[in-house]
């Protein structure tokens, strides 16, 4: 067997492993929480005849340890329950809020990876000389304020004095692309805003690290144009970091853009998932820390083959 | 026509003044009740006839948690949502008053103890079938029985026994209840087909409106009901639609980029900014609702009346609307009732804030001068916690040690609130005196969650339920709020507004203290321009 499919294979039943211990994780962390879904409910308005009534409805008086396995039983036949709180099918509405979840990402991630990347060529081209600095310093200034103050203030002049966008991101199936387009500009021009220096500033470093070899400076004695050598011999070779960083802000792009959600009201799973913590719907917080967690792992394995694959000394171990 | 009324009567015609605003201004102008009103009716007609369009809303407290299950509604985009797609029996009006809708009329008999619902004929539900009396009770069955689990349960308690009776609904009480027809309009009981026992959360009722797209936490979409019982009580846009936008800023913002056309849940502090600025108009009516903060009157040390007077008497009610609701509310005086509800007794006298007095009660307290530990979470009401500190100052004026202990929204209502000897919390109110009272202040309620046990206090509130002369009524009432005034548990510093926003390209908008939004009705009682 090829010791890369052997690598692959075990990469993946480790994940799975890992999966199945982060669903006990946030099983046993709903336990934790005070209050049940039943008192979340009915809220102020819950006597405890009601309060009885709903909770025998929602089986909750079965010990934790056996709903959590019909839970698991029931979860590895693809069949993620319905919500508690308001009995929908979870697997059709988690779908939705992940689609859109992925909508915003990607086109996020499409504008803010090759920005990066490429401030991140030109800042090591013009390595202390102004351009680098400026783009150090813009990225790094967007990096440090809070994303839900940038929001409001590309909220208030863009959409709210110029009236170019929408300030409510909210997209649905009756829109076309194009719509569906207009509608997250904001949100996706502050999450660039955001990723964009962790992304430069790695790939600057990583360039420049690899700039100091002895290769570079033979490339150069062969009179290759700076961009070429940068473009040719350095970025092949300072992949790995690069790849890495990619996958951590993606990974970020999914799991952790609520406050983006909220600030531009954009239908994703991260209100969604606030929304049936703050409810105790532990099915609903099941499945979608399920999706987190497999979001997390499955690009944290991309990055480790990518790096394997660029590095020949790792592609064929000895 | 002088020239001041003409101004109030164009301003009237643009939906900018409510009827009650221009009947009290125009009497203040000299012109008799019954002139008045029906210049306010030839002023607003021409405005009225306009229907069609979209109307959006953007509302602040819903989640994706929300069924459209009427039992289990509990926040105001669910609450939004009843109010469209179903229609309760009775209802109540911007006056207080009862207004007839699914029912046609009622009857008491001579003991308040039995009722007769006369109920519409001719009302179609959105599925096409027709509804009848049996809809009408197997609605109020599910909200009352044995397994029931609805937000309504509370005051069903009282009905004994429902039957149908012909085309009517008759209700017998357990004991004498004179407000029970206010307790009938409850928002949860909206008629369903088979009182929503097959399937309570399809979202079909005999409203103004039908339901298109339901996202909960993202959006609702409505249509008009072309069926719609009331031709002139029904939807005034082709299409509404609820938007759920819970953060405040983006909710504001969205006014103003007009993308939506009326928000609810102003923040006190940018209220003011907002009303300046073009195209958008504040809309602010005293409620029903207060924020408070409870002692638990039969725990040490609060279960020393003297104590709880010291503290009454230390905290600054007029600071605290000035500060915390920015002049949005009015100040509270220890009982939970205030000139929103019918029968209240106006020349109870107001407390004040007076830290010599204060200290005084203090000291014949003979608490030992341990810090006394209030609990308080923003999530409790909004500004809860500077209102917090803001007693923490005017009690250390009288020498009262308080600690505030902050603690986290998530949880509040079921770890904090009615378990926590003495914590900040919030009522919204209740149609009627009875309501509240029965709800949080009879020894045997539920939600007593001052600890407040007066069996003279729980005698007067029966008598009360079963007294229909309402001049006793309104004395009795007097007697009980000044019970919990100079006895309970509860310091009550102020009522807060509804706060609203409404863009200029919606008119006919109406203030209305049962709710935010115009309770609810704005798709139906307003246009666009």
């Amino acid at each position: 067997m090829h010791p890369i499919f052997k690598l692959v294979v075990q990469r993946v039943a480790l994940s799975l492993f890992l999966l199945l211990a982060a669903s006990v994780m946030i099983f046993i962390g709903t336990q934790i929480l005070p209050g049940d879904v039943a008192q979340s409910v009915l809220g102020q308005s819950a006597t405890p005849e009601t309060l009885a009534n709903l909770r025998k409805e929602l089986g909750l008086y079965d010990p934790p340890v056996t709903r959590y396995f019909n839970w698991l039983f029931a979860a590895l036949q693809g069949d993620l329950g319905t919500a508690l709180t308001n009995g929908r099918d979870i697997g059709e509405s988690l779908g939705k809020r992940l689609n859109n979840t992925l909508f915003l990402a990607f086109w996020a991630a499409i504008v803010a990876v090759p920005l990066a990347i490429f401030l991140g060529l030109v800042a090591v081209r013009y390595q202390n000389r102004w351009p680098d600095k400026l783009i150090s310093g813009v990225t790094l200034t967007s990096i440090s304020i809070p994303e839900f103050l940038i929001g409001y203030v590309v909220m208030y002049f863009v959409a709210v004095k110029l009236g170019w966008f929408s300030s409510v991101a909210m997209i649905n199936d009756s829109m076309t692309f194009l719509m569906k387009l207009n509608a997250i500009a904001l949100p996706v021009f502050v999450l660039t805003l955001v990723v964009l220096a962790h992304m430069m500033r790695m790939t600057r470093a990583a360039i420049l690290n690899v700039m100091q070899s002895a290769y570079i400076e033979t490339a150069e004695l062969k009179g290759l144009s700076m961009f070429t050598i940068i473009r040719k011999h350095a970025f092949p070779n300072a992949i790995a970091p690069i790849v890495n960083v990619v996958m951590i802000n993606l990974a970020y792009l999914v799991v952790g853009v609520v406050v983006v959600e909220v600030v531009f009201v954009y239908p994703g799973m991260g209100q969604y998932l606030v929304d049936h913590v703050a409810k105790r719907d532990v099915p609903v917080v099941q499945a979608c820390g399920l999706i987190f967690a497999a979001v997390y792992i499955g690009l944290n394995l991309v990055a480790d083959l990518v790096s394997i694959l660029s590095n020949p000394r790792l592609r064929h171990p000895k | 026509m002088n020239n001041e009324l003409k101004y109030l009567a164009g301003k009237a015609a643009k939906g900018l003044v409510s009827r009650r605003e221009f009947l009290g201004r125009a009497g203040a102008l000299g012109v008799t009740a019954s002139v008045a009103n029906s210049m306010f009716a030839s002023a607003t007609k021409a405005a009225s006839h306009k229907k069609g369009g979209h109307l959006v809303q953007g509302v602040g407290g819903g989640e994706s948690t929300n069924t459209l299950d009427p039992a289990l509604t509990a926040s105001s985009v669910p609450f939004l949502n009843l109010r469209l797609f179903g229609d309760t029996l009775l209802g109540t009006d911007a006056n207080g008053q009862l207004d007839m809708r699914l029912a046609e009329s009622f009857e008491a008999s001579a003991d308040a103890q039995t009722w007769r619902f006369k109920i519409r004929k001719g009302v179609e539900f959105h599925n096409g079938k027709t509804m009848t009396p049996d809809d009408v009770l197997k609605t109020m069955e599910r909200h009352s029985n044995d397994e029931a689990k609805s937000g309504a349960n509370g005051i069903m308690k009282g009905i004994d026994e429902m039957s149908v009776d012909g085309d009517n609904l008759v209700l017998k009480l357990t004991a004498p209840s004179a407000d029970l027809p206010y307790l009938i309009a409850d928002y949860h009981l909206i008629v369903q087909p088979n009182g929503g026992m097959d399937n309570p959360a399809e979202g079909v009722g005999t409203g103004a409106y039908i339901l298109e797209a339901d996202e909960p936490g993202v959006r609702h979409l409505w249509k008009a009901n072309p069926n719609y019982w009331n031709a002139d009580g029904g939807a005034s846009y082709d299409s509404t639609e609820v938007l759920v936008i819970n953060d405040a800023t983006a909710r504001t913002a969205a006014l103003q980029s007009g993308q939506v056309h009326m928000i609810n849940r102003v923040d006190p502090k940018v209220a003011g900014l907002i009303d300046r600025a073009p195209g958008v108009s504040i809309q602010n009516v005293a409620g029903r609702g207060h924020y408070v903060f409870i002692m638990h009157a039969d725990t040490a040390p609060f279960d020393n009346n003297e104590l709880r007077m010291a503290l009454k008497l230390s905290i600054n009610r007029a600071d605290m609307v000035d500060k915390i609701l920015r002049g949005y509310g009015s100040i509270g005086n220890d009982m939970p009732i205030n000139k929103a509800y019918p029968l209240f007794d106006a020349s109870i006298p107001q407390r004040e804030y007076d830290a010599a007095k204060a200290a005084e009660h203090y000291k014949k307290s003979g608490h030992d001068g341990s810090p006394i530990i209030l609990r308080v979470a923003d999530g409790a009401f909004p500004g809860a916690v500077d209102a917090a500190a803001l007693f923490q100052e005017s009690a250390r004026a009288a020498g009262i040690p308080l600690e505030i202990k902050r603690e986290p929204n998530d949880g509040y209502w079921s770890e904090v609130w009615n378990k926590q000897p003495f914590c900040a919390s919030y009522w919204g109110g209740r149609p009627v005196q009875d309501q509240m009272y029965s709800t949080a202040y009879l020894s045997s309620a539920d939600w007593n969650d001052t600890r407040f046990k007066d069996p003279e206090f729980d005698a007067l509130l029966n008598k009360a339920k079963g007294e229909l002369d309402n001049d006793k009524r309104k004395a009795l009432y007097s007697k009980m709020g000044m019970m919990v005034r100079d006895t309970g548990g509860l310091i009550c510093p102020m009522f807060n507004d509804f706060v609203d926003a409404v863009s200029d390209k919606v008119q006919g908008y109406e203030s209305n203290p049962n709710a935010e939004l115009m309770d609810g009705f704005a798709a139906m009682r307003t246009h666009l321009a």
